[in-house]
């Protein structure tokens, strides 16, 4: 029997909390480019520089509040901040959906020309949030490190394996569940929420039923560009800040949106955890749980795929649901 | 027009021979570091090293009859390929400089010496590069390094995991030249004397997270993890990890893992690991520091001394063989570096100069015991580090 728990706290440990933290970071970066997808109608690749950008606000004001002495006792002060990281990121949305998505919005461009032109801003953010922090790694991380720590755990259980819950893992758990409840809150019982459904899923009869169009685009501005420092900001907090690892995080973020179905949101979440636990189990060496489980100890780690093709494995996932379930697992298109 | 034609011909044709006439005399020295990447924390205290002894060299005038020596410095990265080669390309041919410090990585040395500096006969000589790789390269004569290469650094570290009573190891490498070279040399080692290595996996370099990577080390389990990686890389990240998740609490850090920026990351969880880093007891190595500290305020950083006698094995050979011509003097580097002759320690330059140039015999010892062995390296000792109140201490020499 505490073999078998052994195992499960081995499992717990590697995979199913780091998984639950990766998945929730992707999941509301997820949400966010599948509400550009739903409302605005295009792929938006610089969605990656805006985390990276909203989380560097929150930086500065993480930095500003430590050096007046400001703290949030065991949680991370950069919570605090995070009020100033997203107006930061939608401030720099509107700035430019004002000057560049508003012009080819009014021509009527195609979703490709907005691709393109969105391929464009995230260079163009990328430069400049390494011009301001620059390349480097920053650790902007303080509180506690630990909820309870591998090493606490083995000596109040007496197992063998020790299961570690970081307070970072903790926060980013507990904040994407409620981001994600509030944002659910907003699309369906709010007035607001329901006219950028609408529009949405008709544009032209939303207009014929009075929407103003450039009111849902200035709030799905305002909450991408929330969602989009929030998650940037758990990443960081969680693993390190680097703007090059958030340009990289764009690829497991898309796959994430289309697994489960661009333009729907619940689609984001589920797509979020998929890809996360995916990544995971795939590259994980089973070795000890096989060990732990049966009689037999096994020679080799037992491991399915070297942790190197790690982000192969959201690749080949997007490949197959493009191929069998274009649409995702719940249909997409709509919000 | 026509004057001034002739005007222009004949001001270009003076000021080329000024330039000329100044080449001819003085020497220029580049020196290609990684003073960004991975492992750019040692480089500012490397060339700061390797400038010392040209500055020693140069003020005492004594060098090829009164030569002054000036510096190119080049970014020759760390793991760019490309970029080490275009740096060093850049010295040869607009610096025209006349032998070469560097480089820092062996991944970046390895480019250099087969694009440009063998090609073009230019000496390079190494402060750092420790991939066995490097000994038998075919490189023509031109290539030297002052530090021991990782074959040895790995029966080093095989010998200190079998003293201190580890029985398996599990051991990760940044997946490059210098990764590969020395994690190979150590599992064949600890292999050979009786140790069980549970899994020997690369790294990446740059990334966010290092969750996966400790998870499949943490499943091989061992007594140790041995992190041959870089300090400011992939080699934190998954020390971070490895904490994080409780998989290790015990580490080896190899040379590339052993600088201040890693001890204060990491904090006091750190303590008790255990490292080496190539390192003498001898007399030179003890002025060397109070040189550099008086000059710099701060004790050097690691490789810093092996900078400084790189560049000073470069200079004195030079003046052995009477020219500034790479292809010339990479013969006589053998002949400063060993017995017999007069040991040289750090601060001795000039009188190693005065010796050669009275047609006398030197043994350069420097500030790291330096005596050179077959395919221009050091034949090498180590410094064994001890993790202890967020300190890298010494215990001992081996």
């Amino acid at each position: 029997m505490t073999d078998i728990i052994n195992a499960l706290v081995v499992l717990a440990n590697f995979l199913l909390v780091p998984a639950l933290t990766y998945g929730s970071q992707l999941a509301l970066g997820a949400l966010g480019v599948t509400l550009v997808y739903g409302v605005l109608r295009f792929s938006n690749f610089a969605h990656g520089e805006t985390m990276a950008f909203g989380t560097m606000i929150t930086i500065f004001g993480t930095w500003g509040l430590q050096s007046m002495g400001v703290s949030a006792g065991p949680l991370p002060t950069a919570l605090l901040a995070l009020p100033l990281g997203i107006a930061g990121a939608v401030a720099l949305s509107l700035l430019l959906d004002k000057t560049v998505y508003k012009y080819h919005r009014q021509r009527k461009a195609s979703p490709v020309t907005f691709l393109i032109v969105s391929i464009g801003l995230m260079f163009f953010i990328g430069g400049l949030v390494r011009f301001v922090i620059g390349p480097g790694d920053q650790i902007f991380f303080d509180g506690t490190r630990f909820i309870f720590s591998a090493r606490d755990f083995k000596k109040a259980t007496g197992l063998d394996e020790g299961l570690a819950l970081k307070m970072t893992q903790a926060v980013t758990i507990i904040t994407a569940i409620l981001v994600v409840a509030a944002m659910f809150w907003f699309l369906n019982k709010t007035r607001t929420g329901k006219s950028m459904r609408a529009f949405s899923d008709n544009e032209n009869l939303a207009l014929l039923s009075g929407i103003n169009p450039d009111r849902v685009v200035l709030i799905t501005w305002i909450l991408v560009g929330a969602l989009a420092t929030i998650a940037g900001s758990l990443y960081g907090l969680d693993k390190s800040f680097k703007p090059f690892s958030y340009m990289q995080l764009l690829l497991p973020i898309f796959a994430s949106a289309i697994v489960g179905g661009v333009g729907n949101p619940l689609g984001a979440i589920a797509g979020g955890y998929v890809i996360a636990f995916s990544e995971i189990a795939v590259t994980f060496a089973y070795k000890k749980v096989v060990a732990y489980v049966t009689t037999y100890e096994p020679e080799s780690l037992v491991q399915l795929l070297g942790t190197d093709y790690k982000i192969a494995v959201s690749f080949i996932i997007l490949v197959i649901v493009l191929i069998v379930r274009p649409t995702g697992i719940f249909s997409g298109k709509t919000l | 027009m026509k004057k001034l034609a002739l005007a222009l011909a004949v001001t270009s044709m003076v000021s080329g021979a000024a330039v000329a006439g100044g080449h001819s005399k003085d020497v220029k020295l580049g020196i290609a570091l990684g003073f960004t990447g991975p492992a750019e924390s040692l480089a500012a205290d490397m060339a700061a090293g390797a400038e010392m002894a040209i500055s020693e060299i140069s003020d005492s005038g004594m060098l090829l009859g009164g030569a002054k020596v000036s510096v190119a410095r080049a970014d020759s990265t760390c793991v760019d390929a490309a970029a080490a080669a275009a740096a060093a390309e850049r010295l040869i041919s607009s610096e025209k400089v006349d032998a070469i410090v560097g480089a820092l990585c062996s991944g970046a040395t390895i480019s250099i010496l087969q694009n440009v500096a063998m090609p073009q006969g230019v000496v390079l000589f190494s402060p750092s590069a420790t991939s066995p790789a490097l000994s038998t390269l075919e490189d023509n004569g031109y290539f030297f390094r002052a530090s021991p290469s990782d074959a040895r650094q790995g029966q080093v570290i095989a010998e200190m995991l079998v003293e201190k009573g580890y029985k398996s190891i599990a051991m990760t490498y940044t997946n490059n030249d210098y990764g590969k070279g020395l994690a190979d040399s150590i599992e064949s080692n600890f292999a050979a004397a009786g140790g069980k290595v549970t899994i020997n996996s690369p790294h990446e370099d740059g990334k966010g997270d290092y969750g996966a990577e400790v998870g499949a080390l943490a499943q091989a389990g061992g007594d140790i993890l041995v992190v041959a990686g870089y300090l400011d890389q992939g080699g934190k990240g998954i020390i971070q990890s490895s904490l994080d998740a409780g998989a290790f609490d015990h580490f080896f850090l190899p040379d590339a893992m052993i600088g201040e920026s890693l001890t204060t990351a990491i904090g006091s969880d750190l303590d008790g690991s255990i490292g080496t880093v190539p390192g003498t007891d001898s007399p030179g190595s003890e002025s060397y520091i109070e040189m550099f500290t008086a000059a710099n305020g701060k004790a050097p950083g690691p490789y810093s001394d092996y900078s400084y006698d790189a560049a000073a094995m470069t200079l004195l050979a030079m003046q052995a063989a009477g020219t500034k011509d790479s292809k010339v003097f990479k013969d006589k580097v053998f002949d400063i570096a060993n017995a017999p002759g007069e040991k040289i320690y750090p601060g001795e330059l000039a009188k190693g100069l005065e010796i050669l140039a009275a047609g006398g015999d030197i043994d350069y010892v420097g500030a790291t015991a330096v005596e050179l062995i077959g395919g221009g390296e050091s034949a090498g000792s180590y410094r064994e580090i001890l993790v202890k109140d967020q300190q890298n201490t010494t215990v001992r020499y081996r």
